[in-house]
């Protein structure tokens, strides 16, 4: 199955765990889907298990939100498509912590 | 002995403060972890050079770091805290049942015998250990299986397994104290636990001989008495002479009996230090001054130790696990507050000096006295 190069842009916190800078490229087999692109994620840096998403139920976390190509996409279903800019490596995927406390 | 290593949690980071045995000059290095709520930082009692670390946040939930240049590099192993069994309901403040769910590790407890062996005290209330070095965990099932566990209700900081003390002598022995459960101690190395509250009286709970329901904050045990036990209750300073068994009260003349923290010294079984403060209600010590309590004589009667600690506008309040004794002597003591200063004394509470005035809000303090 071909992989397709796609772009993540992490929050300090986790780039610091993952130990990287700047944004991340990962090899995602198949469809492009937030899973997959999780998946491949946590696959590639083991640290980052659990701290995104539920390890069990892989339900977002609560406080972290996903965007890409202007959209938030955070309660959009896992396994639906991501944009083709983001599959085709011209947009990232975000990961963002979301503002809360005030 | 050269020198002591204090290890510092707080709301915002870690910080390792490092001194030679005079404990006069210090060294600080941090933020480890930067941005992190660290809840806890300990060292193994058999090898320094280990530590760990439950670094935790609302946002991406719990890592665990560990070291092993005593302090120099971390490194992350594994966070994974997944319950082994099932998980019921406990009773949520408006009395409606709620889902045991983890959100973080309070306290990491390593072992008296074996670097690589660590226990984890968790909200909600459970007991992990690790026999790998952190890589994996494994939940100690009879403490949130305990047939008590479902009318266990969270003190305001959460459901947490905050206190874990291995007895030195008594092999197998381990005494654990959940908000607001009270304390259990299991004689199997963790297999069983059952309840040891008996003598605590807690304002509104109706039965005096309430099995559960206790709001412990702290307990301690000195290594060559580990019958006796002192425990800072939500309010009350209660002492045990037999494991747990049976408590009585040891106030005394305290200003107040409300507090977190109490500890023994390291040399002098029956020297207790607690650091009062207003009430439940008004978290910061009486009259604004800050005042570590001293009792020689096991409780009931206690001195203040003052000097070097700010006597007026002093409105901090000092966590639970911020507190503790290093082996040298003179004993030193040390306590971080939500203000952000470590105080240190070198000899024995007489005088205090602050290692540092303007971290973030303290969580944890513990020491390390190095070979």
């Amino acid at each position: 199955m071909d992989e397709r190069p796609i772009r993540v842009i992490l929050p300090l916190h986790l780039r610091r765990l993952a130990g990287v800078d700047g944004e991340v490229t990962l090899a995602v087999a198949g469809e492009v889907t937030q899973r997959s692109v999780l998946d491949a994620l946590e696959s590639t840096y083991p640290t980052l298990v659990g701290l995104t998403r539920d390890r069990a139920t892989k339900r977002r976390r609560a406080l972290v939100r996903f965007y890409a190509c202007g959209e938030d996409l955070s309660n959009e279903e896992p396994d639906a498509p991501l944009p083709s800019a983001v599959a085709d490596g011209v947009e990232p995927y975000l990961v963002v912590g979301s503002m809360a406390g005030g | 002995m050269t020198g002591v290593r204090v290890l510092v949690g707080t709301r915002k980071g870690a910080f390792v403060l490092t001194s030679d045995g005079g404990r006069k000059d210090w060294k600080v290095s941090g933020p480890h972890f930067p941005g992190w709520e660290i809840y806890h930082v300990k060292g193994s009692p058999v090898d320094p050079n280990r530590i760990y670390a439950s670094q935790t946040s609302g946002w991406f939930g719990q890592v665990i770091q560990r070291s092993d240049d005593g302090g120099e590099t971390w490194a992350p192993v594994d966070g994974d805290f997944t319950y082994a069994t099932p998980t019921g309901d406990h009773l949520w403040y408006d009395g409606t049942l709620k889902p045991w769910a983890f959100t973080r590790v309070w306290h990491l407890e390593p072992s008296l015998a074996d670097p690589d062996t660590v226990l984890a005290g968790v909200e909600d209330a459970a007991m992990f250990r690790s026999t790998d070095g952190g890589k994996s965990w494994t939940e100690l099932t009879a403490l949130r299986d305990h047939r008590t566990a479902a009318g266990w209700m969270p003190g305001a900081g959460g459901l947490g397994a905050h206190t874990i003390i291995q007895d030195p002598v008594n092999a197998g022995r381990i005494y654990t104290a959940i908000s607001a459960a009270g304390v259990f101690r299991s004689d199997d190395d963790g297999a069983s636990w059952r309840p040891v509250n008996q003598g605590l009286v807690s304002e509104g709970i109706p039965s005096p001989d309430a099995e559960v329901g206790h709001c412990v904050h702290r307990i301690a045990l000195h290594p060559s008495r580990p019958e006796t036990l002192y425990m800072q209750k939500h309010w009350d300073v209660m002492r045990s002479d037999d494991g747990g068994e049976h408590w009585r009260e040891v106030s005394g003349n305290l200003p107040s009996d409300f507090g977190f923290p109490i500890d023994v010294h390291a040399h002098e079984p029956e020297t207790v230090f607690v650091i009062p403060i207003t009430s439940d209600s008004e978290h910061f010590p009486p009259e604004g001054k800050l005042r570590v309590y001293r009792s020689r004589t096991g409780g009931d009667e206690w001195e203040p130790l003052t000097k070097g600690l700010p006597q007026e506008n002093c409105f901090v309040n000092i966590f639970r696990d911020a507190m503790c004794v290093d082996q040298m002597d003179p004993c030193g003591i040390y306590f971080g507050t939500t203000g952000g200063q470590v105080y240190a004394s070198n000899d024995g509470g007489e005088s205090w000096n602050a290692i540092v005035h303007d971290l973030p809000s303290v969580y944890s303090v513990e020491v390390q006295t190095l070979p």
